[in-house]
């Protein structure tokens, strides 16, 4: 018995030819249908987002295995084979094992840590189990990838940095300040990306936001959209005093805020610390800001550098939870291989049984005639016999079965007590 | 025979404090929650092989464990510890550990080296109010020492922000504001006993020496220690000395702190035991 995936994904397919291979969602279960009644994959679970399409299964045969699920998408997006076959990746055992693992806890995908495939992929295997398709073995599988993505997003931070500019100014915002639901924002000028960052600084709890434009019009559109106040552009600096995270974003040439000014209302604010983040090009807020102390200056490049040190911060992260995942799959394989020995142990005990009832029936014959409650002893002596001789060869099996080498042991056993009929 | 037994508290105090460090440190650079729960528990072992040391110490002494700068420094660390345990309890912050454990594993370290006999009270020593004075001065201290550690924590921190690198200490340090202040309530905490113990200290004298002040290092050295923090609070309260400015004198505060209470016995002729 092995596990088996058969895909392609954003590295090498380009999306002219994921989209032509693509399953929507909706229409899942009738290719499932297809893939296990005409293709006769009994365990199977596909996986289609925008970024990969995989077809996960058990598999007896591999490499048969293999060939009829590239059949079946070939056949099924009516896609010619051989082309087809440029962009597939086929893993078993392992490897597959290693793959949705990584794609589970988003190590696979183009941004690391990314969260949503891993919602993607839970949702792939219900639709699968809504159809019986996923099976015992798939089944498990899925489930166990899911709790490795789990302990994985919540021992290393895969996913904890933003790697977006406009939230990684609310990340640093929760760097100066603890809390950030009594902490107002003033809005200066308009702009995607100030936006962004001050619909963000709302969802993170902010309740007090000022807006102020040139145009008062639209400073008053975007603070009703932001339940916000709207201020005439002339009286902002009044309610700088006011202001705690101040992002500008104008299409001023020049300065619009300067030291001095900012020393200022620091002294009437008793040095309550300062977030400015200036989105603008050219800057808006002198940089000189920065040297007074309590108050914090970003531009967009300061933003940008963030940025990229959080994405160096996932990789680094992502280099711990590749070794957790070797971990993981060393279990999941135990867990594989233990299955393979359950059917072993049957078949032994089984074997014993045979042996013990023949064996009895001889006896019999030859004392003659003996009582029930003889009969009984003789049942229960060589019940206790096999019993004995067996528990010791059962136990080594059960534990050894999760180990490096179980896979030998259950061979070896096989071969010892010839259970395979030769 | 408790002579032995205390000594070996104590060394497996140490012990348990040097793994904890190492634990909270490796805690800090991985970030891996299992570390961190295994250091929790291997800080709560040290402090109640800690706690032993000081009750054997009493149970064979026979009077409160605070004659000796050996004592002093072990019921000294146990409060910082007691402390921390309480303040990483309410607030979840683990990295205090990090700055603290070090910090009570290399206290103790030195005390390792002190002479830790238990000798004869001077009959002088032989009255309630060493007890209280000590106490009230010493857990003011570990107040002090716990605003120390989140002073270099929001230095630290403050730096990273500052510069507009985001290094080791942006990601795993906590934010600037609950920094600061938890370092103001760790100084309203710490202040008032600080204060008692001085006073009581003063009255004290007074029974014992017939007067309330004299010049003796050790005392002009606590009251620089009190000057500064005193001036700190006021500062704050008045005109809003606060982040990088009080969590830079909170530390001088500390550090003056430290040499009253191990160097003043050193460098200074005193007439305080420590």
């Amino acid at each position: 018995m092995s596990i088996i995936v058969v895909g392609l994904n954003y590295r090498n397919t380009p999306i002219e030819i994921r989209e032509k291979l693509y399953f929507s969602e909706k229409n899942l279960p009738e290719p499932l249908d297809a893939l296990g009644n005409v293709y006769g994959i009994k365990e199977r679970i596909i996986l289609s987002t925008c970024n990969r399409v995989e077809i996960y299964a058990k598999g007896g045969d591999i490499s048969q295995s293999f060939e009829k699920i590239k059949k079946f998408l070939s056949d099924h997006h009516s896609f010619p084979l051989k082309d087809l076959e440029k962009h597939l990746y086929c893993y078993s055992d392992k490897e597959a094992i290693c793959h949705l693992f990584r794609v589970a806890s988003g190590l696979d995908a183009m941004v690391v840590g990314e969260p949503q495939v891993l919602g993607q992929v839970k949702s792939a295997y219900a639709i699968a189990k809504g159809c019986n398709a996923s099976g015992f073995v798939l089944g498990n599988f899925f489930e166990k990838a899911f709790s490795v993505a789990k302990k994985i997003r919540s021992n290393t931070g895969i996913g904890s940095s933003a790697v977006c500019v406009s939230y990684a100014a609310v990340e640093l915002a929760k760097k100066i300040f603890e809390d950030l639901d009594d902490k107002s924002v003033m809005l200066i000028g308009a702009g995607e990306m100030s936006e962004q960052a001050a619909r963000y600084l709302v969802s993170s709890g902010t309740k007090l936001v000022f807006v102020t434009n040139r145009t008062f019009s639209r400073a008053k559109r975007l603070a009703e959209e932001l339940n916000g106040e709207a201020v005439h552009f002339e009286f902002f600096p009044k309610h700088l005093i006011l202001s705690d995270i101040i992002i500008c974003s104008t299409g001023a040439p020049h300065y619009i805020i300067k030291k001095e000014q900012v020393q200022d209302v620091l002294n009437q604010r008793r040095n309550k610390p300062m977030f400015f983040i200036d989105i603008s090009v050219p800057r808006n807020i002198d940089p000189e800001v920065n040297k007074l102390s309590n108050v914090y200056l970003y531009d967009i490049d300061d933003l940008k550098n963030v940025v990229d040190a959080n994405i160096r911060e996932r990789e680094k992260e992502a280099e711990k939870a590749e070794e957790m995942i070797v971990n993981e799959i060393k279990s999941f394989l135990g867990w594989l291989e233990s299955l393979e020995s359950k059917p072993t142990i049957l078949t032994l005990k089984q074997k014993a049984e045979e042996i013990r009832q023949q064996e009895l029936k001889e006896a019999y014959s030859k004392l003659g005639k003996i009582s029930e409650k003889e009969k009984k002893i003789l049942d229960s002596l060589t019940q206790a016999l096999v019993n004995k001789v067996l528990h010791n060869p059962i136990v080594s099996l059960k534990k050894r079965g999760v180990s490096d080498n179980g896979e030998e042991y259950i061979k070896v056993t096989r071969k010892l007590f010839k259970l395979d009929d030769e | 025979m408790f002579y032995n037994i205390n000594i070996m508290l104590f060394i497996v105090t140490i012990i348990f404090y040097f793994a904890g460090a190492l634990l909270y440190i490796s805690f800090f650079l991985s970030r891996k929650e299992s570390i961190f729960s295994i250091a929790r528990y291997i800080i709560i072992l040290s402090f109640i092989f800690h706690t032993a040391t000081l009750l054997a110490r009493y149970i064979e002494s026979g009077y409160l464990p605070l004659t000796s700068l050996f004592e002093a420094i072990l019921f000294f660390t146990w409060l910082i510890i007691f402390l921390f345990i309480l303040v990483e309890k309410r607030y979840q912050l683990s990295v205090l550990g990090v700055f603290i454990i070090p910090l009570t594993f290399l206290s103790l370290s030195y005390a390792l080296i002190l002479p830790k006999d238990i000798s004869p009270l001077n009959p002088i020593l032989k009255s309630a109010w060493l007890g209280i004075h000590v106490t009230l001065i010493l857990l003011g201290n570990a107040a002090f020492a716990i605003a120390f550690g989140l002073g270099i924590m929001y230095l630290l921190q403050e730096r990273q922000l500052k510069s507009r690198k985001q290094g080791l200490f942006y990601y795993r340090l906590p934010s600037l504001e609950i920094l600061d202040d938890l370092g103001y309530k760790a100084l309203s905490f710490g202040f008032p006993f600080l204060t008692l113990g001085i006073i009581t200290g003063s009255i004290w004298a007074k029974y014992a020496w017939g007067s309330y002040w004299n010049w003796d290092p050790k005392l002009v050295w606590s009251l620089i220690t009190w000057l500064i923090y005193a001036a700190l609070l006021h500062g704050r309260l008045t005109v809003g000395w606060r982040g990088r400015k009080a969590a830079f004198i909170s530390i001088i505060g500390f550090l003056c702190m430290v040499f009253t209470f191990v160097g003043v016995n050193f460098l200074l002729k005193t007439e305080h035991l420590f």
